[in-house]
């Protein structure tokens, strides 16, 4: 692993031009809060619609949400939901799903089908037809599936008991563990591929990189164990509870339950929520957008990183009414007036379907509509 | 490499096979040869060029492309294609010509204006069909074993991906514009145990190269051959419809099959089965579909039944909006739309009608003719005699037995009902008059049987001629006896067929790292505790030997409260990759399940010590067999 490489060249990190952009933050508790004053440009606004059991869905708990064109998927506590031309169309077990606990979402971009991660299992839909794999019928390592991802003709599952990968051409099942990866736990909540890396997230045990090309696995670790000590900024993934990863543009963006890391292959770069403009080091799910922009899916709300300002996207802790909070570079933070917020503070995902945003919450389906 | 640039068919091969991992296949050559005599040519399927004036015929038997002059009817060209080709189509612009190979996973490109072969480029897992999309950019290939449709680049050759289809995915049909491409398949999908069979008919935007529907087809087994019609607003499907859940011996009763057709699309409204079947007098295992051009009839050939539906379209969609309610087990209902049957030759397959419909052409594959029918009177005006041996050999004979429903009562069904194509089914049968749901027992494989007797579940049949002679004559067709010489030419062809080549085995021999852990384990005498394990849980004492079999019976606890015995003759492991669900009755979905479902007491191997990682490596070894 790189990690004596990420130790070594710390005091150089703040200053690295593969930072560009990223000016070092100040201290929350220092900045200055500014009421009614105007986003800066590049700050997205939207107008959230929210579904829940009320308009179609059917639980409002929603694990996971996923767009596919004009398609919704919306992984939720009592089934899957798929919403198209304004109508729900919801799955249950009785169509064959693996449960009705839906944790993940995945889309084969290629094919167009669906792969769910449940807690029962794995099914793939495909124009209706749903095919379910399980620890019993198939390889997969065990039936809790947290996290999937589709990537060429393998799809890469997390599960409570490991990873694993399936070969969708010749149906083989590899699997991935404490006995043949660096993994120490094997509660692996999150993965993402792409065709040159995979990465798992794996609570307990850090960062999981998968080499496509030369089928090595390496590993990454909080430097300071686990200790919840950060003893210098940026020295490495920022904790080993990981709950998400996602791996963008070469850029892997991981969320932990203590705070989040992005990094870009030589260095690490840590979000807290006393030196960033994350609203909680709580995070369940992190999605890049690219290089330099993420969402951070938090138990105190969504929140979004453009690679400068942060703004965060809730209904307010203490009246519950519509909040959004901008902090530009130099820790300024802007209140700015909005009408509507995602359905509940505790965000458990998100998607992108153009410049609209869908996120999943504990409470109902948000649809952001961006604002001009 | 450019479809359009000119490559020899022998470097082209070579290629593809590099490209696949495996040595390449002489070219030429179809099934291998049964026997020392050459092969018959076996027309599976035909081809009309744009301008009418030449036929493509499809041989299965010599693995061959046949060009012939409509006109005369006398062979112009042949071109060798790939190892038993299944499946051929034109490009939309009639200059290419595709060929799928089913046993080197190949299509062969064939160039319509030189008749040369141009490339031939891999594709999935025993390729069947292949159609190329209306803009000329896409190729797709339905593969019986790969379970899916691989698209191609239709410039290239390159794979693009993989849509997953229905089980034994093989027919293919685009719609007359364009805009849809339908897909049948074989085999039935997953369903849970002792439950009717289901079946689909894939439906796939050309243009995006996505699933965009799937017609569900309930009750049916084995789908086969596809058309639409050219305003696009009638669809057909041929299909076979088992009753797999009462006792096969109650053929009487007419429960075995029905044979029917699924018709769809705008005039029909929902998706019906409409049967072919009469009341005292069955047409079995309906195959190739087709529609007039004025939609006033649709023709369907029965491969074992060696005749033609002809049927009224109008009468039939009259039929359908008066029948609201199913009526697939109505045998009455086909009087109201069926014209007549046409008798062609053997084991008719695949059909095709003139652009002007004026005929209708019928490949006989089992004894290499082309029926031409005028259908305006509805008679065979022509047979077309294909060059190939002129005397039929005893496996030939047993062939065209295999196929023929001519031996069962009424005509009901023949071995190739539940061997399709010489295989399997995907179904568990009840197959003995003691009572509904008793001794159900799982189709198995037929191919490569020499060394794996006895036959039949519990080992009561010694020999091959026992299982196909008189105990089929008894519980099966309860019809005509086969005379000796037929027996033994029945028993002859299904000892000659051969095994089709294993998908995850390399053709060197060599192992991928989990296979050979997995080799490990199936070898082992030790478990993980150290302690000797006794022989009869050995994997390899019971599946001993090249195919996996040491021919006993053995009781692996499995034993159900319907089964008259527990002890049951050990099966071979001859590609068992293909042909799930496992166990005697089927009752495992997939061979994870015989050891995580159905081995509590480590009877059947011992297994309850490994791992899920150990277990996934001996199931990746199994596939190899």
């Amino acid at each position: 692993m790189n990690r004596a490489i990420g130790i070594a060249l710390l005091a150089t990190v703040a200053s690295s031009p593969g930072l560009a952009g990223q000016s070092r933050p100040r201290p929350v508790n220092h900045i200055r809060a500014v009421a009614q004053q105007a986003a800066p440009p590049a700050i997205p606004r939207f107008r959230f619609e929210n579904f829940t059991t009320a308009n179609g869905l059917p639980d409002d708990h929603v694990y996971a949400v996923l767009v596919d064109g004009d398609r919704i998927w919306a992984g939720t506590d009592n089934g899957l939901a798929e919403y198209e031309n304004g109508r729900w169309k919801v799955y249950t077990t009785a169509d064959g799903l693996a449960h009705r606990a839906v944790l993940s979402l995945a889309l084969d971009k290629r094919t167009g089908a669906v792969w769910a991660g449940t807690m029962g299992g794995l099914s793939r839909i495909s124009a209706g037809r749903i095919d379910t794999y399980t620890q019993l019928n198939s390889g997969l390592s065990n039936d809790v599936v947290y996290g999937v991802s589709v990537e060429g003709e393998n799809v890469w599952v997390a599960t409570a008991a490991g990873a694993c990968r399936l070969n969708t051409r010749t149906g083989e099942w590899s699997l991935y563990n404490e006995r043949n990866t660096p993994m120490i736990e094997i509660w692996a909540y999150g993965v993402s591929a792409a065709p040159d890396k995979v990465y798992y997230a794996i609570w307990g045990s850090g960062l999981l990189e998968y080499n496509q090309r030369t089928g090595v696995w390496d590993k990454y670790e909080d430097p300071d164990g686990e200790n919840e000590i950060v003893l210098l900024r940026d020295q490495g993934l920022i904790h080993e509870i990981t709950s998400s990863v996602s791996y963008v543009d070469g850029i892997v963006w991981v969320s932990t339950y203590f705070g989040d890391s992005r990094y870009d292959g030589r260095y690490w770069h840590n979000f807290l929520t006393k030196d960033s403009g994350l609203p909680s080091n709580f995070t369940n799910y992190v999605k890049g957008v690219d290089r330099n922009r993420a969402w951070f899916c938090t138990d105190k709300g969504l929140a979004y990183y453009d690679g400068t300002n942060w703004a965060v996207y809730r209904p307010s802790l203490a009246t519950g009414k519509p909040e959004m909070m901008v902090r530009d570079a130099a820790g300024a933070v802007t209140e700015i007036p909005v009408a509507t917020a995602p359905a509940h503070n505790y965000i458990l995902g998100i998607d992108f379907q153009g410049r609209d945003i869908w996120v999943a919450t504990a409470k109902g389906l948000s649809h952001g509509i961006h604002q001009p | 490499m450019t479809r359009r640039a000119v490559l020899g068919f022998g470097s082209a091969l070579l290629l593809a096979a590099a490209a696949l991992g495996r040595p390449p296949i002489a070219s030429g050559t179809g099934y291998p040869s049964l026997d020392a005599t050459e092969p018959y040519a076996s027309p599976l399927e035909l081809l009309l060029s744009p301008d009418g004036a030449r036929l493509y015929v499809l041989c299965q038997g010599t693995g061959d492309i046949r060009i012939l002059d409509t006109k005369s009817g006398q062979t112009l060209r042949t071109i060798p294609v790939g190892r038993v080709p299944r499946g051929v189509s034109l490009s939309p612009d009639g200059r290419l010509l595709f060929v799928a190979n089913s046993w080197d996973d190949t299509v062969t490109v064939i160039d319509t204006n030189s008749e040369t072969v141009q490339a031939a480029w891999p594709a999935g897992y025993e390729p069947s069909s292949v159609e190329e999309n209306r803009s000329g950019t896409l190729l797709y290939v339905a593969d019986r074993i790969g379970n899916d449709i691989t698209v191609l680049n239709a410039s290239t050759g390159a794979e693009q991906e993989t849509l997953e289809a229905g089980r034994g995915a093989s027919y293919l049909a685009m719609s007359a514009d364009g805009s849809r491409l339908y897909a049948t398949h074989v085999y039935p999908n997953s369903t849970p145990h002792r439950t009717p069979p289901r079946s689909e008919i894939t439906v796939i935007d050309p243009q995006r190269a996505q699933v965009i529907g799937r017609i569900p087809l309930p009750y049916i087994a084995g789908g086969f051959h596809i058309a639409l019609s050219r305003d696009g607003r009638l669809g057909v499907a041929a299909e076979l419809h088992p009753k797999n859940l009462v006792p096969l011996a109650h053929v009487e009763h007419g429960w075995a099959f029905v044979d029917t057709l699924t018709v769809f699309g705008a005039d029909v409204g929902k998706p019906v089965e409409v049967p072919l079947d009469e009341l005292d007098r069955y047409y079995a295992r309906p195959f190739g579909v087709a529609i007039a051009p004025d939609k006033s009839r649709i023709y369907v050939s029965h491969g074992g039944a060696d005749c033609v539906s002809v049927i009224d379209v109008h009468r039939m969609l009259a039929y359908i909006h008066m029948h609201p309610a199913p009526f697939a087990e109505d045998l009455a209902a086909s009087a109201h739309y069926v014209v007549t049957r046409i008798a062609v030759g053997k084991n008719p397959r695949g059909i095709l009608l003139s652009r002007d419909g004026a005929r209708l052409y019928v490949a006989n594959r089992l004894d290499d003719t082309i029926s031409v029918v005028d259908t305006r009177t509805l008679r065979v005006t022509q047979t077309i005699r294909l060059a190939g041996p002129e005397s039929i050999s005893p496996l030939r004979r047993g062939e065209q037995i295999f196929y023929s429903a001519r031996y069962a009562f009424q005509g009901q069904f023949g071995c190739a009902n539940c061997h399709i194509d010489s295989t399997f089914d995907g179904l568990q049968w009840d197959l003995e008059p003691d009572g509904f749901g008793r001794d159900i027992v799982d189709n198995r494989l037929i191919e490569d049987l020499r060394g794996t007797e006895p036959f039949k579940w519990n080992g009561g049949n010694p020999t091959l001629v026992k299982e196909c002679g008189i105990r089929t004559e008894m519980y099966f067709w309860r019809s005509q006896n086969y005379d000796d010489l037929q027996l033994t030419d029945l028993v002859l062809y299904i000892r000659s067929l051969p095994s089709r080549p294993n998908r995850w085995r390399s053709t060197n021999g060599e192992l991928t790292p989990a296979q050979e852990r997995g080799r490990a384990i199936f070898n082992r005498t030790v478990d993980k505790l150290g302690l000797p394990i006794p022989q009869s849980d050995q994997c390899a004492y019971c599946h001993s030997g090249p195919k996996g079999t040491s021919q006993k019976s053995f009781d692996v606890g499995t034993k159900k409260n319907t089964d008259n015995t527990g002890l049951l003759d050990t099966p071979q492991l001859s590609n068992i990759a293909l042909t799930a669900p496992y166990l005697h009755d089927g009752s495992a979905q997939t061979l994870e399940e015989i050891w995580t479902m159905y081995n509590p007491h480590d009877r059947h191997g011992r297994t309850n010590d490994l791992t899920k990682d150990e277990l996934n490596d001996l199931i990746e070894y199994l596939r190899t067999r």
